[in-house]
């Protein structure tokens, strides 16, 4: 019998009471979630004031895992309610973790709108190229030639590069890592939980159970591999070229860091000028005392 | 508590019924309001985004009402109370976050100004073709409450009622106006914010760790929080246990679906909400709801001065529906006719609730414009002979 030398670091950033998670041995949601909940305790901040918000599937469960306050939404409307959340309580540290069918399929407009109004948020986009939950269907970001149910004889469709899509609609954050990079998709999460505007990070993830199987490509380990072999950091890369092949050349790194005033810190400032003394300036960002109510 | 003064514009002003329905919203506390332009309930958030920066809150005019109908239910978590409004093909595209407010127990307001359909049907032009859609639209099992004003003056009086009506039963409440009232000019008396009763969201008293976020008493309503208030709560869309962790088994449905829908169904006495004018005595009773309600008045006038005993039964709460007074009626009354700008919706309401005991005469209309009131009078006449 082994001894238990010392407790998980994150665990408490779990709701322990609802381990095992449901997700597959190999699959990479979990590795994410891991990166979150280090970043999330390097953060600094008070996690009674972090909230996280999913939409549906496998990464869709990921907010009933996470001990914060914590809503599991609709397909592909996670931004929608973190919008309004962050819109009605400023001080809240939003953020929403998804899957790519999730975020930039059904909820693809939500997605472009909320960077065009760099709505003060930050996007976990895990992507794992497939339709996991309901069987491994064709995603916006199945590379051509991959196999998925509903694209048998091989997707023809051309993907998302859903980073240049964020930088192109005007996110102030923008990463790409995958789940062999533990260290900097950690650190990638802790820079963008202390962002200001919309931060999007898209974690790319095996599914053994449907991608990888349906593809033949072998285990979760067999796509660290392909993850540690194909990978080239390029911090500060031009989006435009971080396109994904089947089994190809993957460029990971930061790939935008910049500042623009969010929307609501904009309509602050123009109801400011607008209305003059009359306006009191509507919120309080994160970390900033209520005191004087 | 009173309404905070900050929202009320007291005094009598001459205003249309949508601008009249956001008056009655920021007068009942609504500070967040989200919306997709959409005639004719656009002017509604035109007034809110108008004069919100002042007030103190937000408007959101975001990508679509798929959208505007869920940023509405994460304000409403993190503290405000809120609505969005819409019309018809909007409607349409909020039905599955209706699911999500009566089962995450999201007190919202979703104000509807009905125009003709179905699709894009008839943007400028009048009808009552949403009722059914407002009860049956999402799918799966759960209630909800549905008001139906008839004028200006009631689409704020009403509105208010809608706001607390949401918090009381933690439900979502719609408020299903038309092109005629939300485009209707009239006078309207808005009070004193302190003759104003608005009902608070049910907070919890309890800590964090005693809390269980779907924990409820006898009424059936579970207390509410906050996000952000470190009870570190939970909230899906999944069918779901007490803690609001999801359970997916059929005890656990039973369980939670039942209570949805007992909240309010065992409530519907209080719920009731319906003007009754000569009802004693009467042989033909006209049950309406919203600007047909006017229009059947002049035919029950008519129909009076031609010595029919007519008596008038106005639906304000439309859902949940007040069936025993039909049941009631229907034992002494010898037909009931009920107008309304659909092919005959609410007919089947006032049909199954009078079982057969009186007979029902719809009196349909596609919408586009109000019924002739003679159209109304002939069938009066004719359930009489």
């Amino acid at each position: 019998m082994s001894e238990v030398l010392a407790e998980n670091p994150v665990l408490s950033y779990l709701r322990q009471d609802r381990l095992p998670h449901i997700w597959c041995p190999g699959c990479g949601i979990g590795t994410t979630v891991n990166c979150f909940a280090r970043a999330l305790k390097e953060s600094g901040l008070d996690m009674n004031k972090v909230v996280v918000v999913s939409g549906i599937g496998c990464t869709g469960r990921v907010a009933g895992y996470m001990n914060l306050d914590s809503f599991h939404t609709t397909h592909g409307r996670p931004i929608p309610f973190a919008t309004g959340l962050k819109l009605a309580n400023p001080e809240l540290k939003v953020v929403v973790y998804s899957g790519d069918g999730d975020l930039s399929a059904i909820g693809g407009n939500h997605f472009v709108h909320a960077a065009r109004r760099n709505m003060d948020i930050m996007v976990v986009c895990v992507t794992n190229f497939t339709y996991g939950m309901t069987g491994g269907q064709v995603a916006p970001t199945t590379p051509i030639g991959a196999t998925q149910t509903t694209m048998p004889y091989g997707n023809f469709e051309n993907p998302f590069n859903l980073p240049f899509l964020a930088d192109a609609c005007g996110a102030v954050y923008v990463a790409r890592w995958t789940v062999f990079h533990v260290r900097q998709l950690a650190r990638a999460m802790k820079e963008g939980l202390a962002k200001k505007g919309f931060v999007f990070i898209e974690a790319l993830a095996p599914c053994p159970t449907l991608y990888s199987r349906r593809n033949k490509l072998g285990d979760g380990v067999d796509q660290l591999k392909y993850y540690k072999e194909k990978s080239a950091i390029k911090n500060g890369a031009d989006t435009k070229e971080a396109a994904l092949s089947f089994q190809g050349d993957i460029i990971v790194g930061k790939f935008v860091d910049r500042e623009r005033p969010t929307w609501l810190d904009a309509m602050n400032r123009h109801y400011s000028n607008v209305f003059q003394g009359k306006y009191r300036p509507y919120g309080q960002p994160y970390g900033v005392s209520n005191a004087k109510d | 508590m009173k309404a905070d003064p900050k929202g009320v514009l007291t005094g009598v002003h001459f205003m249309d019924g949508d601008h009249a329905a956001c008056e009655g919203a920021l007068a009942a506390g609504c500070r967040f309001a989200a919306g997709y332009p959409i005639t004719p309930s656009t002017e509604v958030v035109e007034r809110f985004a108008s004069r919100i920066p002042l007030i103190g809150g937000v408007f959101i005019q975001l990508e679509d009402e798929i959208a505007s109908s869920i940023a509405i239910q994460g304000a409403v978590w993190a503290g405000k109370k809120a609505m969005t409004v819409t019309s018809g093909p909007g409607l349409s595209l909020m039905m599955e976050h209706v699911g999500l407010a009566a089962i995450t127990e999201t007190p919202c307001v979703f104000v509807d100004v009905q125009r003709g359909g179905p699709s894009t049907g008839l943007p400028t032009l009048p009808a009552q073709g949403d009722m059914m859609q407002v009860k049956w639209g999402s799918h799966g099992d759960y209630e909800i409450i549905a008001l139906s004003p008839n004028s200006p003056q009631e689409c704020f009086d009403l509105m208010i009622k809608a706001f607390n009506l949401a918090e009381i039963y933690r439900a979502p409440v719609f408020f299903m106006m038309d092109e005629v009232v939300g485009h209707m000019t009239e006078r309207v008396h808005i009070p004193e914010a302190s003759a104003i009763e608005i009902v608070e969201r049910r907070w919890t008293k309890k800590r964090p760790g005693e809390y269980r976020v779907y924990e409820s008493g006898a009424d059936l309503v579970p207390e509410m929080v906050k996000a952000g208030d470190a009870y570190r709560i939970h909230v899906t869309g999944l069918t779901h246990d007490e803690k609001g962790y999801p359970v997916m088994n059929a005890a656990a449905q039973g369980k939670m679906v039942q209570r949805l829908m007992d909240k309010i169904r065992l409530r519907k006495d209080e719920l009731v909400d319906v003007r009754r004018e000569a009802l004693e005595g009467a042989e033909i009773v006209v049950v309406s709801f919203g600007i047909t309600s006017r229009v059947a008045g002049r035919a029950i006038a008519e129909a009076r001065r031609k010595g029919v005993k007519v008596g008038h039964l106005r639906l304000v709460v439309a859902w949940p529906f007040p069936s025993a007074v039909i049941q009631d009626l229907a034992k002494r009354v010898k037909a009931f006719v009920v107008p309304e700008l659909n092919m005959g919706q609410m007919a089947l309401e006032v049909e199954r609730a009078a079982f057969g005991r009186a007979p029902v005469v719809s009196v349909p209309h596609a919408g586009g414009t109000v019924h002739e009131p003679q159209a109304i009078l002939d069938k009066i006449l004719e359930a009489a002979r």
